[in-house]
């Protein structure tokens, strides 16, 4: 399977690549290390008529400390999250989730940023990006803008993102000790999770559900339980209340709904 | 429209005009005509194209030739110089029968070096689980697991006579 | 030492492991134009019109051509079912070819596909065996009347054992439809010049390729050369035709030029002959003590949208294989063949004969669980004794030629331990936090070999032979050409060990050359286990003679008898008076020089080629084991560990037969829990990717614990019966009769294939089957 034709556009600065996406708009994609966005071209589910190649602006592949959290640059790759041990320290729940996403050359090439910006319900990071309810940075041409993560996926494959913007950085808070936990079902270790669920808790607890909407969304009913202090079998099975999983060749919504139920279960075991 | 790249490819320099959506698969076989790098997929699930980019295992299949461009790739021809020895994972699949039809092998030996090469001495749970991304249809995986096993038990390989019995 | 039986390390690996393997696409002829196809994108429809205006205005398309524009005879088949090379004038399955383009390179090529423009005319769709059977279903070929393409009746179905028997019982199976995915796709080379047609393909079979394809194209077979170099895999689904064969050597003619076709994943997932995709209504009769009195079989084959003559053959192998490794007085069976709108089915690994396997070994557990007796007591109450052989079925195609199941039992009992087992699986069954434990068994008998002579023929094939020439070289090397035609096999391997042993040369100085028939005298190729079988034998009778031709010239340059003359270590010497020898090498140069030989004899005389026949199938068998493990929460059903007791004869090569049975086993499970190919109520395929097709990777499988009988055949002097498709044929009942067993206490007797979560986690709410 080979991609339609388009035109190619290295950025070497995020300056550039924000004019490159003014002038071309719609018609263009971002590519980073390409592993949401070239699947998909193969397929010809999508074909951008200009690609702006991001990956090799060196200055947003970075992972620091910075006061109450942790910046992450929207083109570290998954391998750099996953054994970053700052990160393992400080939001573990991020690097354990990168441990699973794809299989290990996903995970060499794929980046942080592209993966949020793809925006799927069925990916693993939108999840943490909700349990741990960070902040993520956007610049366009007239300054940067925080969105927070309820806030950054907006519709099927949508995200706030807009089309002469570039995401640039997730901010995660720390979480100190506080206990985590990240449950992802799937038929093989290289599949897209069925149902997955990542959990941060703390003063104001996430839960981050995996493949259980059009868009990545939080179980806030389940949140609002664990707040009152319910018991975790309670918690758990209020997982799906208030969201609608999609159907498909390997799970139908009453199974999802049940997944769901059982994994949060087993996150706050 | 065209776009020049360099790649180094198994220590050698490629200079070309390619067109940018030449996936790095295919720069790879139809252009450096190094046909060991496979394709058996659409969808990146299989692994045959896995090379090594700067030293670590992607697939070819999912990165644009553009992309590789100023990059180091190595393939399974860079793996052993042309009159030998092979390198440990390589004699590793040949004693422990690690391949059948052998397409899925330069991927493997691939993924296979890149694991090697973070962890000496890997646990089979590590290798079954440093080789999700590479599929075999012939072998049931167990001998592939031991052939990794060898390499890691012989990292400087071993001498061997081609039909020497055992 | 006898190379026959050790451990080798194979021949075929250095290329492999260093990327100068030569596939089909790695193949690169100057002037190469790249061919890609317009597929339909309806399960079932009429094609209005064809628009190739925008497809041809691209830079460097060279063509495009639909059935109207090139007037092509059907492809070989069934006769008046046949499949057109391209569509004519109504598609019958999604990914059916309508039209075919070629351009400078692949890529343009396949721009170009996107861009012609087909008018379908949608017609109401049959998606699987059920709908197909309507009386007021959709007719795939209207002029037939049903798509009930073909039927075997039985011709007693035994109804009054049934009626008198103290009990019965009954079960509607669903062997899932399967893709046979090597991780090779399907791909060919056409160079069709004035001097003829080169072919490249990969294929298993490349004098079948060479004698079809020439006769279809009109040429004679010596302008026709096929050479199907690196195969990276077949398991059966290499050996049919597909449009691309014939296309691709009618427009490289057409075009002065060679023309390539490789399939994308996506096309092989729906263009590369599917397997299994049977369902059966299974009956058996037994008394109060388990001893079988009858089972009856109606086979239900799903033929996809063209019916193949292997695929409507596939019943017969399971119907012929049914009664497993039992003697059952009464075996009544019948089948159909029904065409649907999918994509075409025919052999993959085991071909009909897992299908068998899977029955009758769900059958006996049916056994076990009606009437509450341990299922290997079932089994053993019903084995056919080992004193029995050659031992008649109630099929005219099958007499068994040996085995021991009882034996196989026995020692799958040594490698196990089922008593722990048991004990778990009460203990895991009282904790909540662990997994259900199931045990299951499968004693399984295939039919493998093919075959004597008659037994390929049905299939289009010229014999049942195989071909081997040996020719020995003025140095005294050996060089083994054969028709069998490995795809990972090892045939290579294991040709040059059994050659080696019985012409008395190095291993080392041995070449096996196969898949050329340019240089390849005939040949069937490799498919139904029969490589080492027939062929095997092939090298040893072709062995034997040249190593006597060779004793002769030996004898006569040694002055001696040719009686004394013994060999080995390539050397031949004098009985009794080593010091009295000559080295192979002297031997075979001497072979070439009148001067040197005896006067009967004539230069070259060290080189012989036999089409190697059988008298008749073997019959491997064996007995597997699987323990899995289901979460009771989830469903999730893994397999934890596979004991597998393999009897395949005499083994070649220990190893490689190690391997031929972990790859059928990992296949046979991926049917058993992960892969099935569907479609929804449209006919299209939801399954034609690698995303969404469930092929298991490393940490899915588990290590396998492997035992071995031996019963050889007596069926060809090596006393081997192939061993390519068991581990396919013994797993699926093996992992089923676990996952039920892991569930029989809820009162389940019966799981269909795949056994994937969603289903399990039904059961496990109540959804009792």
């Amino acid at each position: 399977m080979i991609p339609a034709k388009f035109d190619y556009k290295p950025a070497s600065s995020a300056e550039e690549a924000i004019l490159l996406l003014q002038e071309y708009g719609d018609e263009a994609k971002v590519i980073a290390g390409g592993h949401s966005l070239l699947p998909l071209m193969k397929l010809r589910l999508a074909n951008p008529e200009v690609i702006i190649d991001i990956g090799e602006i060196q200055d947003l592949s970075f992972i620091e400390e910075r006061d109450d959290h942790i910046a992450v640059g929207a083109l570290t790759r998954h391998r750099l999250v996953e054994h970053s041990d700052l990160l393992r320290e400080n939001v573990p729940l991020l690097a354990h989730a990168a441990s699973h996403v794809g299989d290990p050359q996903v995970r060499n090439r794929g980046t942080i940023g592209g993966s949020l910006c793809h925006g799927d319900p069925a990916s693993d990071l939108p999840a943490v990006v909700l349990a741990t309810r960070a902040t993520l940075i956007i610049r366009s041409q007239t300054g940067e803008r925080e969105v927070a993560a309820d806030d950054f996926f907006t519709d099927f494959w949508e995200t706030a993102v807009n089309p002469a913007e570039l995401l640039m950085e997730i901010r995660f808070p720390k979480v100190g000790d506080q206990p985590w936990a990240f449950q992802k079902f799937s038929r093989r270790a290289q599949d897209w999770a069925i149902v997955g669920c990542a959990v941060q808790h703390g003063s104001n607890p996430g839960i981050g559900m995996i493949n259980m909407g059009s868009i990545p969304v939080r179980s806030s009913v389940a949140e609002e339980a664990l707040r009152s202090g319910n018991a975790v079998i309670d918690v758990a099975s209020v997982a799906d209340e208030g969201l609608s999983p999609p159907s498909d060749i390997h799970a139908e919504v009453d199974y999802r709904r049940h997944l769901a139920r059982v994994l949060l279960g087993r996150a706050l075991s | 429209m065209t776009f020049p790249i360099s790649v180094n490819v198994n220590g050698q320099t490629m200079e070309q005009e390619i067109d940018p959506r030449t996936l790095l698969v295919h720069f790879i076989r139809d252009d450096c005509r190094l046909t060991g790098t496979h394709v058996g997929c659409d969808t990146s699930n299989c692994g045959a194209c896995t090379v090594l980019l700067d030293g670590e295992a992607v697939k070819s299949c999912t990165v644009l030739a553009v992309q590789a461009s100023g990059h180091d790739i190595t393939t399974v021809e860079g793996l052993a110089p042309p009159d030998g020895p092979f390198t440990p994972i390589q004699e590793g699949f040949r004693q422990e029968h690690g391949l059948q039809c052998g397409y899925c092998t330069p991927g493997m030996l691939m993924a296979g070096t890149a694991l090697l090469n973070e962890i000496e001495n890997p646990t089979e749970e590590q290798i079954r689980s440093h080789l999700e991304g590479n599929l075999c249809r012939c072998t049931g995986y167990e001998m592939i697991v031991r052939s990794v096993q060898w390499a890691a038990e012989h990292p400087d390989g071993i001498p061997v006579e081609i039909g020497e019995g055992s | 030492m006898s190379l026959v039986g050790a451990r080798v390390i194979r021949k075929e690996d250095p290329n492999l492991i260093t990327g100068r393997g030569q596939f089909v696409d790695d193949v690169q002829l100057a002037g190469t134009a790249h061919m890609a196809f317009v597929r339909s994108i309806e399960a079932h429809a009429t094609i209005k019109s064809i628009d190739s205006t925008a497809a041809l205005e691209c830079d460097g398309v060279i063509g495009v051509w639909t059935a109207q524009d090139l007037n092509l005879a059907a492809l070989p088949g069934v006769p008046g079912l046949q499949r057109p090379p391209l569509a004519m004038g109504k598609v019958r399955f999604v990914g059916e070819a309508v039209a075919v383009v070629v351009a400078e390179d692949r890529y343009v090529a396949a721009d170009a596909a996107e861009l012609v423009f087909v008018d379908y005319e949608p017609l109401p769709v049959v998606t699987n065996i059920n709908d197909a059977l309507q009386p007021e279903a959709s007719l795939l070929f209207e002029e037939v009347g049903s798509n009930t393409v073909f039927e075997m009746p039985t011709p007693d179905d035994f109804q009054s054992v049934f009626d008198d028997a103290p009990h019965t019982s009954s079960v509607h199976i669903v062997n899932n439809r399967c893709a046979p995915a090597p991780m090779e796709t399907h791909a060919c080379l056409a160079d069709h010049g004035p001097s003829g047609l080169t072919l490249w393909a990969s294929f298993q079979a490349p004098h079948h390729l060479r004698n079809t394809v020439s006769g279809w194209l009109g040429i004679a077979q010596d302008q026709c050369r096929v050479i199907t170099p690196d195969v990276g895999g077949g398991f059966g689904a290499k050996v049919n035709w597909t449009p691309d064969l014939f296309v691709a050597p009618i427009l490289s003619k057409l075009l002065g030029r060679p023309v390539k076709y490789t399939q994308t994943r996506s096309e092989c997932m729906t263009q590369m002959y599917h397997g299994r995709a049977q369902e059966q209504d299974v009956d058996i009769a037994y008394d109060a003590d388990g001893q079988i009195l009858a089972l009856r079989v109606l086979v239900y084959q799903d033929c996809g949208g063209y019916p193949d003559p292997t695929g409507m053959g596939l019943p017969a192998l399971t119907t012929t294989m049914a009664a497993g490794c039992y003697v059952i007085p009464n075996v009544s069976v019948a089948w159909k063949n029904i065409v649907t709108n999918t994509t075409p089915v025919a052999a993959y690994r085991g071909a009909g004969r897992p299908e068998a396997s899977y029955l009758i070994e769900r059958a006996i557990d049916l056994i076990a669980y009606d009437l509450e007796i341990d299922p290997l007591v079932v089994r053993r109450k019903n084995f056919i004794p080992p004193e029995s052989f050659p031992y008649a079925t109630h099929s005219e195609i099958a007499v068994y030629d040996s085995g021991n199941f009882a034996g196989a039992l026995d020692e799958l009992l040594n490698i196990m331990d089922n008593d722990a087992i048991r004990a778990e699986q009460q203990e895991n069954l009282a904790d909540p936090a662990k997994p259900l434990l199931g045990v299951g068994f499968a004693s399984w008998l295939e039919i493998a070999g093919f075959g004597p002579p008659g037994s390929l023929e049905g299939f289009g094939h010229l014999g049942s032979w195989e071909s081997v020439q040996i020719r020995i070289q003025p140095d005294g090397s050996a060089i083994v050409y054969t028709g069998a035609s490995p795809h990972g096999q090892g045939t290579v391997t294991t040709f040059a060990q059994i050659a080696a042993d019985y012409l008395g040369i190095d291993f080392d100085k041995i070449s096996v050359r196969h898949g050329d028939t340019a240089t390849i005298p005939q040949g069937i190729g490799t498919l139904g286990s029969r490589s080492v079988a027939v062929g095997g034998e092939g090298v040893k009778t072709a062995s034997v003679r040249i190593a006597d031709r060779a004793k002769r010239i030996a004898a006569h340059l040694l002055e001696a008898n040719p009686d004394d003359i013994e060999v080995a270590n390539g050397n031949f010497s004098v009985k009794g008076t080593p010091a009295q020898n000559v080295s192979w090498g002297e031997v075979a140069w001497a072979s070439f020089r009148p001067l040197e030989i005896p006067e009967d004899m004539e230069p070259g005389s060290l080189d012989n080629t036999v089409l190697q026949q059988v008298p008749n199938f073997s019959f491997p068998s064996g007995a597997y084991a699987c323990v899995v493990e289901i979460d009771k929460e989830t469903g999730d059903t893994r397999v934890r560990d596979m004991y597998l007791v393999d009897d395949c004869g005499t083994v070649i090569s220990p190893m490689l037969a190690e391997g031929q049975v972990h790859g059928g086993v990992a296949q046979g499970i991926a049917q058993a829990l992960y892969e099935e190919v569907r479609y929804d109520e449209n006919g299209q395929p939801t399954t034609a990717t690698f995303m969404d097709y469930l092929i298991p990777a490393a940490p899915e499988l588990p290590n396998f614990t492997s035992g071995r009988t031996n019963t050889p055949t007596p069926n060809n002097t090596l006393g081997a019966k192939g061993i390519g498709e068991s581990g396919s044929v013994g797993a699926p009942p093996a992992v089923i009769n676990a996952v039920v067993d892991g569930l029989h206490h809820l009162g389940v007797t019966h799981v269909d294939m795949p056994a994937n979560p969603q289903k399990i986690w039904r059961i496990l709410q109540g959804g009792v089957t």
